[in-house]
């Protein structure tokens, strides 16, 4: 199987006050295809590291991180970008305050000299659920569900094959949750999308991934199918009590 | 369950503004025993002014109305400011979301729980500290001396959550009122904050309100819970029972949430009927 | 229709790009009208512009420069509603053309204090490291120029007049505008709206120009129009001391200047610019402290 993402020997450190710390310590793993991929962990784990590291939004060192087979860096050529599209985590902050959905959908069609630009506009909001009534509003007048649309069209009206997505339905509702990731998982079908999902929740990774990664403290911890989280079929003793946290409170008895 | 804690009837809130008036809560009625009640609900739906509204924090210009808001007994509307500062801290608490935002960031924990000793209990100085000692102890905290005389930034998330319930808890109340006290903590740190929660609610016999945005913690660690939207009490029910509920909001919400045990194909989506707030 | 028009602008739901501006300019200038103390300053400043523009036309035919040596120091009277100088000349008509020269000098400062000031902080604050340190460290140099010294100091070098009054207040005014776009671009740049178009692969300058400049513009705009009342008192200063704008031109800081030495007697002279230039830095001053509420991303709803 071809790997559409090959993370080989991942190391990400940041300097904190002087301090070096280790954000992410030899992650390595590797994404087929049209495959969903997801990764779990609480907070410093360095799940949304490894995203970004990807992404080439932050400096990283890796014995190889290969994107669609082509060697990246942090640096990356125009069309290298067309490769992957991120959606982050917290849609209030995405959205540029000044400007329409139009100017936001518009903009990634200027900087790549695409033409048409209207009809893909048009089509990026249907795609995405939007009415054609949303087309010129900013984004003070969108509901957070709206906004994570408004963001995920931005991202996937460069059609790239592969999507990133850092929490994209921490910040919502469980109601609005639930019909965004509804729409991920049709337009993963229908435009064949290779995905990474990062989430804290093992119920959102396990429903919209089949293979999950989970990580503690910058390092991986391992690679489980989503049924084995299910059927708490796994290794490591850290994942089963992942699994067990998630499933809610337990009260001792006795 | 026998002796009834805290008496809510048609309870509403309303924020009057400049495009009308805004009803964050409509006739609310419940009543709490020494148990653990959940609220539930999205945002917007009326859960956190619930909480508020009970502790007499409504911010100017909200106006409260009820046919019977009382504690214990008493009735809590229209009191005096001076009235709810004694009430307050002593025998009705509040835990928020983020210790963060509740701990004075400039004063030592243990300064900030014994001076809510001294205030409430009227305890001496070393007195005080004892009580703190003993109650940072309670919470689980391994190092009581060392957090005693440590800052609010110096905590972590959970640590800085057992601060706050120890903060909270010190004055012994009776009536605990919880908002999203472990959302912004990571699942594994949850249950051990919830944990301590319920071992000090269970063993001091307090009532406890669990606000809160998760279904699934909710019908864990509540005995009832109201789910709540639109401002309205869609239904209450026992936690155990969440499942089986049988007011259509409440059962798409509980389809709506990705479920580990459950495989989906397709997450159901919450379509709202109007009639549900007529 | 004006009716349907201001539904028009309201709409939730607008058609055209042109319909979302033209609404989201209508809701900026509605939150302005709305509040007494930005109005009394948009008046003001308006009334500044047409009375500059109009400035002949008001005068009724009077020359600011005519001269009329018998009725020199005349007092306020139907013929000379404000008096009249020492040279005799009519305090109603320089009033009005002084105007005229305080509009310049601060829109000469304007048009060069903010593109310099937005420029060199979005600079710093965007690409950071040596750029960031380089930038900021000569923003500290002009921070450091006593602006009353350098215009002496420019007058001196180069005569004195209107345009090096301006220089000498420009170059004293920017770096405050520069820190402040260097702060807010910090923290526009480090925000996921940037990120992402980042992500897209946009150029350097496209991400200074389109996305970051507009954010920083409003509070440049709010800090220059709170300055205003110090550069047109600055201006004044610099034409009391005489090294702004020359005689016979209608300045009022020259023309208290002139009025000063019978201000005991016939206090018209002074007073009347004096006056002037109360109310037009008042006027700034309400506008700018209206505009950043108006501004104020707290403030939004």
């Amino acid at each position: 199987m071809a790997g559409m993402i090959d993370v080989n020997d991942l190391h990400v450190t940041f300097q904190n006050g002087g301090k070096p710390v280790r954000a992410v310590q030899g992650v390595s793993f590797s994404v087929g295809d049209g495959e969903s991929f997801g990764i779990v962990g609480e907070s410093g784990s360095g799940k949304s590291t490894v995203l970004k590291a990807i992404a080439g939004l932050i400096p990283s060192e890796s014995a190889g991180l290969l994107v669609n087979g082509k060697p990246v860096s942090a640096r990356r050529a125009k069309e290298d970008r067309r490769q992957l599209q991120f959606v982050f985590q917290d849609p209030y902050a995405s959205l540029h305050p000044r400007q329409t959905v139009d100017d936001v959908l518009r903009e990634p069609l200027i900087i790549h000299g695409i033409g048409e630009r209207d009809e893909k506009i048009v089509g990026a909001i249907a795609e995405v659920g939007l009415s054609p009534q949303h087309r010129f509003r900013y984004p003070h007048q969108l509901s957070g569900g709206q906004r994570q649309r408004v963001a995920i069209a931005r991202a996937l009206i460069l059609r790239p094959p592969i999507l990133l997505l850092d929490e994209p339905t921490s910040a919502l509702d469980v109601s609005v949750q639930a019909e965004i990731l509804n729409l991920i998982s049709r337009l993963r079908k229908s435009h064949r999308l290779t995905i990474i999902l990062v989430s804290h929740d093992l119920g959102v990774v396990a429903h919209l991934c089949s293979r999950i990664a989970i990580m503690q403290l910058g390092r991986l911890v391992e690679i489980v199918e989503a049924n084995s989280l299910r059927t708490g079929q796994v290794r490591q003793d850290y994942t089963r009590r992942l699994i067990a946290a998630s499933r809610g409170f337990t009260r001792m008895t006795g | 369950m026998s002796e009834t804690l805290l008496s809510v009837r048609n309870l509403s809130v309303a924020y009057p503004g400049r495009s009308g008036v805004t009803h964050a809560l409509r006739n609310a009625s419940f009543t709490l025993g020494r148990e653990r009640l959940g609220i539930v609900g999205e945002s917007g739906s009326g859960k956190t002014t619930a909480g508020r509204a009970i502790l007499g924090l409504i911010p100017k210009p909200g106006i409260v109305m009820a046919d019977e808001l009382s504690f214990a007994g008493e009735p809590l509307l229209n009191r005096s400011e001076s009235d709810w500062r004694k009430l307050r801290g002593r025998r009705m608490s509040m835990i928020m979301q983020d210790p963060k935002y509740s701990l004075n960031p400039v004063q030592r924990i243990g300064q900030q729980i014994s001076e809510t000793c001294r205030l409430h209990l009227g305890s001496t100085r070393k007195d005080a500290e004892q009580r703190s000692l003993a109650m940072l102890e309670a919470v689980k905290i391994r190092d009581p001396e060392l957090v005693y005389n440590q800052y609010p930034h110096q905590l972590s998330g959970g640590m800085g959550q057992r601060a706050m319930i120890a903060m909270m808890l010190v004055a012994e109340p009776d009536l605990l009122i919880a908002d999203e006290p472990t959302s912004a903590l990571d699942v594994t740190v949850q249950n051990d904050v919830l944990r301590i929660l319920d071992d000090l609610v269970t063993e001091r016999g307090m009532g406890l309100i669990f606000i809160s945005h998760n279904l699934t913690i909710v019908s864990s660690f509540c005995d009832r819970v109201l789910i709540m939207y639109g401002g309205k009490i869609m239904e209450e029910c026992a936690a155990d029972d969440l499942k089986k509920a049988r007011h259509p909001y409440t059962r798409a919400l509980v389809a709506a949430a990705p479920s580990l045990d459950e495989p989906r194909a397709e997450l159901a989506t919450v379509v709202r009927d109007p009639a549900w707030l007529a | 229709m004006t009716q349907s028009l201001v539904q028009w602008l309201q709409d939730e739901a607008p058609r055209s790009r042109k319909q979302a501006a033209l609404g989201n300019l209508f809701r900026a200038m509605r939150a302005v009208v709305t509040n007494p103390a930005a109005l009394t300053g948009l008046i003001i400043v308006t009334l500044l512009i047409l009375v500059a523009i109009l400035a002949s036309l008001l005068a009724r035919g009077i020359s600011p420069l005519s001269q009329d040596l018998v009725n020199r120091l005349a007092a306020p009277s139907a013929e000379h509603w404000f008096g009249t100088d020492e040279l005799g000349r009519d305090i109603y008509a320089r009033t009005l053309f002084g105007a005229k020269v305080t509009l310049t000098i601060v829109m000469l400062v304007s048009v060069v204090v903010a593109p310099i000031g937005l420029a060199v902080g979005t600079l710093a604050g965007y690409l950071g490291g040596w750029v960031d340190a380089m930038l900021m460290r000569i923003t500290d140099i002009f921070l450091a120029f006593p602006r009353l010294v350098l215009a002496l100091a420019f007058a001196a070098a180069l005569g004195p007049g209107i345009e090096n009054a301006v220089i000498a207040i420009s170059l004293t005014t920017w770096p405050p505008y520069a820190r402040i776009a260097r702060a807010e671009t910090i923290t526009i740049a480090k925000s996921e709206f940037i990120q992402a178009v980042v992500l897209q692969g946009a150029s350097t300058w496209r991400i200074l120009f389109k996305h970051i400049v507009p954010l920083c513009l409003s509070s440049v705009i709010v800090r220059l129009t709170l300055d205003m009342a110090g550069i047109i008192l600055t201006a004044a200063g610099l034409g009391f001391l005489g090294l702004g704008a020359q005689p016979p031109t209608p300045e009022w800081g020259a023309m208290v200047s002139a009025g000063r030495n019978v201000i005991l007697d016939q206090w018209w002279v002074a007073t009347i610019p004096g006056i002037a230039i109360f109310i037009v830095s008042l006027g700034f001053n309400l506008l700018g402290d209206g505009l950043r509420d108006v501004f104020d991303p707290k403030a939004e709803r």
